[in-house]
């Protein structure tokens, strides 16, 4: 049988999301009460957390980290409930929709880099402003990594309310917003209002998992806060990944205890959060049904679409600025564009970044190569053995997506130490893997499901088994879906830095790790090379998924949607 | 031996609650149509039949075709011929590679494409085997997905209301092909439908379910 996994398929996924998440936080917590024998640690104590708790930066990172989690969190869920229930249906919301798989598919680092090119004091924005003004220097203000970790909140928000979006977007079909919002307009509401009165209540409970996915990502995001986060004290994940590449190796006991921390924030923001919800839902209870029909509706919606144009924006033009300085020849302050265009930068930069390309498309090739066959199989299994999991295997899935990975990567590190496969292709390969899964599962599991079962009953009563069903009728009905969903796990790989540097121990570089390394150089000419080179490694996947189903169905005019 | 499809004392439950009873045979080229509001059961005595029944069911008694007991065989040996609502051609595949879908393997290369063209013949649409299905109309399509159907050589055929989306002037060509063909291949038919007309077109016994 080429498909006889498909009744182990669920537990073998579980295993490889679930082990590693579990042996690295195992692997963890001993360090952090002072185990560790390879480095002299046999006996439990509590001097890791004194250590700790003696650093002077601690309660201002540790607020840091909540602070910008917790703000970035709720300007994206903001942005995209408001853009969603101002514009949906339009055809601005259309265009909108189409922007989102490119800028989903920009790495983190790389968006955070544009960004940083476009509102630092000798950025684009602030060139603009000099040349009418005649400044002659950048202004002397803090407006990259500034105390309060405001660009750091900006930077996360370009990059999680498409997140945010898309899993919306998923999940509105399925209420009939259409209906329900005719019916409160019929009622005499205001579109925005009926939106929230009508369709929120109901959509919110589809999108939690995801926001709660968001929130722990940007308590304890690395890549972005080193690039747009404050440096003195920087946020707490960026911290502990000080002390675990401290040359000091005792450092990593105080890096463990930070990083459990770092994992009680995590779950204190979640906490907080959940409260959030309860204490709003109570409140808008009585104001759900109040009667009251809306006003400043117009605002709002140019509110949404304002926001949400810009936020687009400021990714995309962050990618000009990005190409612009990979060209650039001399260019002085406050002009708009360099004096001359040079291919320099990139002969210089070139080879050495072609190798690194290499590895990085190797690397998303097969990690996201393996989360497809597993999530393939789960989903076969699904149609075949009424395998269909529920909510609390969802949690499980979402599981590496809420535990920070700064709390169980070194964890894992060690675990790879004591094995010998730390610093290899291949566990660099296998962590990437745990953090493509979810992606993997979550962009196909709806189109695979939405199939009509009717096509495979037909198929049956022709003669064919489940085998030939899935290889002649199934799969190749879904190639657009499954290619879309290979190219999101291949660009959610590009973009992982922190389990390639510490699982491949810094032996394993990647365009990415390669642009993080550059991050406090800041010789523009490079960043722009790498953060570009990097961009396209992702960018590549996602021309294939729509390049591949185009070529194959010219012919077939039913499978040209969906 | 028992000609035909035969429903012995065939009980179908859902979570323990008994949801349908029949016993019924049909005879080789005989019509059998089951009526019923919708939610009576219908859809799951078909999907009983081709072996389809969602966890959650449960089905007691037997249901044999030609003497061969099916209920425990898995769908694609069956070999019971099932025409939906809609004709679900495949959407990846041309016409004549709809058609060979249905085919069996026996039949090769030369043999193989004859066989689709002369099949496509007679359905009145010669030369549309490298038509892509969706530029097709709906009597069209119908077509294919009968034939479709009977190259699969299937010993029974089921039709779950296979009628109600085609216009009125298609509606009774096609319903007359398809009983035209059922009778002359000698074919047990079991009609699903809530279309008086199709039942008195199809001019065999009638079951009310629910």
């Amino acid at each position: 049988m080429a498909f006889s996994l498909t009744r182990a398929a669920p537990a073998l996924t579980l295993l490889a999301l679930l082990g590693p998440v579990a042996a690295g936080l195992a692997g963890t917590l001993a360090p952090a009460f002072g185990l560790m024998p390879a480095l002299g640690g046999t006996e439990a104590s509590l001097d890791p957390f004194r250590a700790l708790l003696g650093w002077p930066g601690l309660p201002r990172a540790a607020t840091l980290s909540l602070f910008t989690g917790l703000a970035a969190t709720l300007v994206s869920l903001a942005l995209t409930v408001l853009i969603c229930a101002g514009w949906q249906g339009t055809r601005a919301f259309a265009a909108l929709e189409r922007a989102l798989s490119p800028l989903l598919s920009v790495p983190h680092a790389a968006a955070a880099f544009g960004l940083a090119f476009l509102i630092a004091p000798s950025g684009w924005i602030a060139r603009l402003i000099a040349l009418p003004l005649g400044w002659e220097r950048p202004p002397d203000v803090l407006i990259l990594q500034d105390p309060w970790g405001l660009s750091l909140i900006a930077g996360l928000v370009v990059k999680e309310m498409p997140f945010l979006l898309l899993m919306t977007l998923a999940a509105l079909p399925a209420l009939r917003p259409a209906q329900s919002l005719a019916t409160a307009q019929a009622l005499g509401y205001g579109r925005v209002t009926a939106w929230f009165k009508v369709i929120l209540p109901r959509l919110y409970p589809q999108v939690r998992l995801p926001v709660y996915a968001v929130l722990a990502f940007s308590v304890s995001v690395v890549d972005v806060a080193m690039i747009l986060g404050p440096g003195t004290p920087p946020p707490l994940a960026v911290q502990v990944l000080k002390w675990m590449n401290d040359p000091d190796l005792a450092m990593r006991f105080r890096a463990a205890a930070g990083a459990l921390l770092l994992l009680a924030l995590t779950l204190a923001a979640l906490l907080l959060w959940r409260g959030g919800e309860i204490a709003l839902a109570r409140l808008s209870a009585r104001w759900l049904v109040a009667g009251g029909r809306g006003h400043a509706e117009r605002m709002l919606r140019g509110l949404g679409l304002g926001l949400g144009a810009l936020s687009a924006a400021l990714v995309l033009l962050g990618l000009v600025g990005l190409a612009a300085w990979s060209f650039a020849g001399l260019w002085r302050f406050p002009e708009l564009l360099p004096q001359g265009w040079t291919l320099r930068s990139w002969m210089r930069h070139g080879p050495e970044l072609l190798a690194l390309f290499g590895q990085t498309l190797l690397i998303a090739a097969t990690s996201s190569g393996i989360a497809m066959i597993l999530t393939t199989a789960c989903l076969e299994a699904e149609q075949r053995h009424g395998l269909r999991p529920g909510t609390r295997a969802l949690w499980l899935l979402y599981l590496p997506l809420l535990v920070p990975q700064i709390a169980f990567l070194p964890g894992l590190q060690v675990a790879g130490l004591l094995t010998g496969l730390d610093g290899t292709l291949a566990a660099v390969i296998a962590v990437h893997v745990v953090f493509v899964l979810p992606y993997a599962f979550l962009s196909l599991s709806d189109p695979y499901r939405a199939l009509d079962p009717r096509y495979a009953a037909v198929a049956h009563a022709l003669g064919r088994g489940p085998s030939a069903t899935f290889w002649r009728v199934r799969l190749p009905m879904l190639l657009r879906p499954w290619l879309t969903a290979a190219a999101v796990s291949a660009a959610v790989s590009v973009g992982q830095y922190l389990p390639t540097l510490l699982i491949g121990g810094g032996r394993v570089p990647t365009l990415t790790t390669e642009a993080l390394a550059l991050a406090s150089g800041g010789d523009r000419r490079v960043i722009g090379v790498t953060a570009l080179a990097q961009t396209s490694a992702a960018f590549l996947s996602f021309a294939l998924a729509l390049l591949i189903p185009a070529l194959a169905w010219r012919n077939r005019r039913g499978m040209r949607h969906g | 031996m028992d000609k035909g499809l035969v429903f012995d004392h065939l009980r179908i439950a859902h979570h323990g609650a008994a949801l349908l009873a029949l016993d019924a045979t049909v005879a080789p080229g005989e019509v059998l149509t089951v009526m019923g509001p919708s939610g009576s059961g219908k859809s799951t005595l078909l999907a009983a039949i081709i072996g389809t029944l969602a966890p959650g069911f449960t089905l007691s008694g037997r249901i044999t075709l030609d003497g061969t007991e099916i209920t425990r065989l898995p769908p694609e040996q069956r070999r019971t011929g099932i025409l939906f609502q809609d004709e679900l051609l495949f959407p990846h595949l041309s016409v004549g590679g709809n058609l060979g879908f249905g085919l069996p393997p026996r039949l090769r290369g030369r043999a193989r494409r004859e066989k689709i063209d002369a099949a496509l013949r007679d359905i009145g649409l010669e030369g549309f085997a490298k038509r892509d299905p969706a530029t097709l109309s709906g009597g069209q399509k119908a077509r294919v997905a009968l034939m479709r159907m009977l190259l699969a050589e299937p010993r029974a055929l089921l039709l779950d209301e296979p009628f109600s989306k085609l216009d009125a002037a298609r509606r009774g060509q096609i319903r007359a092909l398809v009983f035209e063909r059922a009778r002359a291949q000698g074919l047990p038919v079991l009609l699903v439908t809530h279309d008086p007309e199709d039942a008195a077109a199809a001019g065999g016994r009638v079951i009310t379910l629910g």
